[in-house]
């Protein structure tokens, strides 16, 4: 392993989020916040949904931010460096195994997930205003939840960037992001599918379930949520699964 | 420091999906009813068994039509391509089995421009400088210095989407010398270039293998492969056709005089009356009814050449003279121009 061309992939990686910082937070934020806005201000407030929603609502968004800008981050600009203009050719041929560039991707994304989650809270303080909760958080279980959710979409945006051509990225939000956020259990919590069993069941496929239950476990244990060893169990057992995909699929994409 | 490259029967077989037509079963009464179902993956030879020894410090030329293999030979030894089968070599390394230790030892100029268009110029340099872990300050003064070389200074610090083709190739080009590496593949490297860029990177290449580099290069341009390189193979088909110095190669072609002759009417005994002809060495017949003469002279056959030819009852049509060149070399061995 050799550490200098790791860490030089990965300050380049940190240069360009830099640059384009202000775009990525407004494309990754904006629509988790307007839902904020409205269901944790508006719908509260007008007395439609109870106080307490805003608290059952933030641990949920946090989630679909960090999964969508943790997928995008990677998935996006490895799709476009593939194509035909190569411009990843040149960190193929730095001194450094395939294999690990895989994994710098994962850690670039990873750390742009975190950011967009750590960013959540103080804007989701804003936005909702009086009322909101998180006396109660637990600083390990939160630190924990980050890091497995940042490589849980970290990982899923290599899969999903290595697997998927140009042409296939409107569909892949359609198909995989969209179902993914609205049975994820972000705007709801898992407890409350009780009377609808099959779906209860049906929705466990979806690690976005555990990312939102884990975060509601770390910051607002008082709501209802599912228990936090089994949603690190399959956390762990999903990112397992998809890093271990993600290498495989990206050394077969870079050699031909 | 320089480093030899080598290949050992390399082969490169693509499987590629099958194409429409095969998958659809389009062919209609074939006998025995293949299924409709079956497929066949469709394989492309890139490179049937290529053995080449590049010496270290010398300019290497490949030179061959478009779907030689010139390219994937570069992929392999570059690590890019998985060989089917057969070995590579950059220095001591076996680029397939010691990735990493062979990267440190080449630059490659790519066909096309891949740069990093999330970058300015100067930064392209200096990433690609720390990737091979060149310290901060050295990166830049030595980013700094290629700019200048390049004449890309003015330009350094814009992002390089809106360069022009050729500032995109010297850019390329100054990429890859950043880390100082021991050999440098340019694949097809003034390929798009005006006359005077093209000019400009020649002098390049032989400016950095006067510093005892090796150097590779593919070409389908002769003249290139002519005025650059100490060696030239020639490739068609994934496999090598002639090896050797272009002064040597030319020498080898009968005559060095190529004279392609086509008739609107011909009789069997034309070749004969042809081969008799002072001064033509060889006369090939080719399909499409043209016939190719090497001959030691050029335009001052063509008299004798009618002459035969009426007396062979033959009707004259179109005369084609090429003076000595690797291409009539080309065409002695394949029995096709480069271009074709």
């Amino acid at each position: 392993m050799n550490w200098k061309t790791f860490l030089s992939l990965l300050g380049r990686d940190a240069h360009v989020a830099r640059r384009n910082i202000l775009p990525v937070l407004i494309q990754n934020l904006i629509q988790p916040m307007m839902f904020v806005f409205v269901f944790g201000r508006i719908m509260t407030g007008s007395g439609l949904l109870p106080e307490a929603y805003k608290n059952m609502l933030l641990p949920g968004i946090m989630a679909i931010t960090m999964v969508i800008s943790g997928a995008q981050g990677v998935a996006m600009p490895l799709i476009a460096e593939f194509q035909f203009t190569k411009e990843i050719e040149d960190r193929l041929l730095s001194p450094i195994h395939i294999s690990w560039i895989a994994v710098e991707k994962i850690v670039a994304g990873m750390l742009q997930a975190i950011t967009a989650g750590l960013v959540v809270i103080p804007a989701g303080w804003l936005l909702i205003g009086k009322g909101l909760d998180l006396s109660g958080t637990r600083p390990l279980a939160l630190v924990v939840m980050l890091l497995l959710v940042a490589l849980f979409s970290s990982a899923a945006g290599l899969v999903l960037g290595c697997l998927i051509g140009q042409t296939q990225i409107g569909m892949m939000f359609t198909l995989v992001l969209g179902p993914m956020i609205f049975f994820g259990c972000a705007y709801y919590p898992w407890s409350t599918l009780a009377r609808f069993p099959v779906l209860q069941k049906a929705v466990l496929a979806n690690p976005l379930v555990y990312a939102s239950e884990g975060f509601r476990a770390a910051l607002v244990p008082a709501i209802p949520h599912m228990g936090l060893t089994a949603v690190l169990i399959a956390l762990v057992v999903f990112n397992v699964v998809l890093v271990w995909l993600g290498i495989w699929s990206f050394d077969r994409k870079a050699i031909s | 420091m320089s480093a030899a490259l080598r290949t050992e029967d390399l082969k490169k077989v693509y499987r590629s999906a099958p194409p429409m037509a095969v998958q659809r079963g389009f062919v209609f009464g074939a006998p025995g009813g293949k299924g409709r179902n079956e497929k066949k993956s469709v394989e492309v030879t890139a490179l049937a068994g290529l053995s080449l020894e590049v010496r270290p410090g010398e300019i290497f030329g490949l030179l061959g039509p478009n779907g030689a293999g010139k390219s994937t030979t570069v992929g392999i030894l570059t690590t890019r391509i998985r060989p089917t089968s057969g070995r590579a070599l950059v220095g001591d390394y076996d680029v397939w089995r010691q990735p990493v230790a062979a990267k440190r030892l080449f630059g490659v100029v790519p066909q096309r421009p891949n740069l990093d268009f999330a970058l300015t110029a100067r930064e392209i340099l200096t990433f690609h400088g720390a990737y091979f872990g060149l310290p901060a300050r050295e990166a830049q003064v030595r980013a700094g210095e290629l700019l200048e070389r390049f004449q890309l200074a003015e330009r350094g610090d814009q992002m390089v989407r809106g360069f022009s083709g050729g500032m995109m190739q010297r850019l390329s080009i100054a990429r890859a010398l950043m880390h100082d590496p021991a050999a440098l593949f340019l694949d097809e490297p003034t390929v798009g270039l005006d006359p005077q860029t093209r000019l400009v990177v020649w002098d390049l290449i032989r400016e950095y293998n006067r510093r005892g580099k090796t150097i590779l290069l593919t070409t389908h341009n002769m003249e290139e492969a002519d005025a650059l390189c100490g060696r030239i193979a020639i490739i068609d088909h994934g496999k090598m056709i002639a090896c050797d110095s272009p002064a040597a190669l030319k020498a080898s072609v009968p005559g060095g005089w190529l004279i392609r002759l086509r008739f609107s009417r011909s009789t069997p005994e034309l070749a004969g009356r042809l081969r008799e002809i002072e001064g033509v060495r060889e006369v090939r017949p080719r399909d499409d009814g043209a016939v190719d003469l090497y001959a030691d002279r050029g335009g001052g056959l063509i008299p004798a050449v009618v002459a035969a030819a009426s007396a062979a009852g033959a009707e004259f049509h179109d005369v084609h003279l090429s003076e000595p060149s690797l291409e009539n070399l080309f065409l002695l061995h394949t029995g096709k121009g480069l271009r074709e």
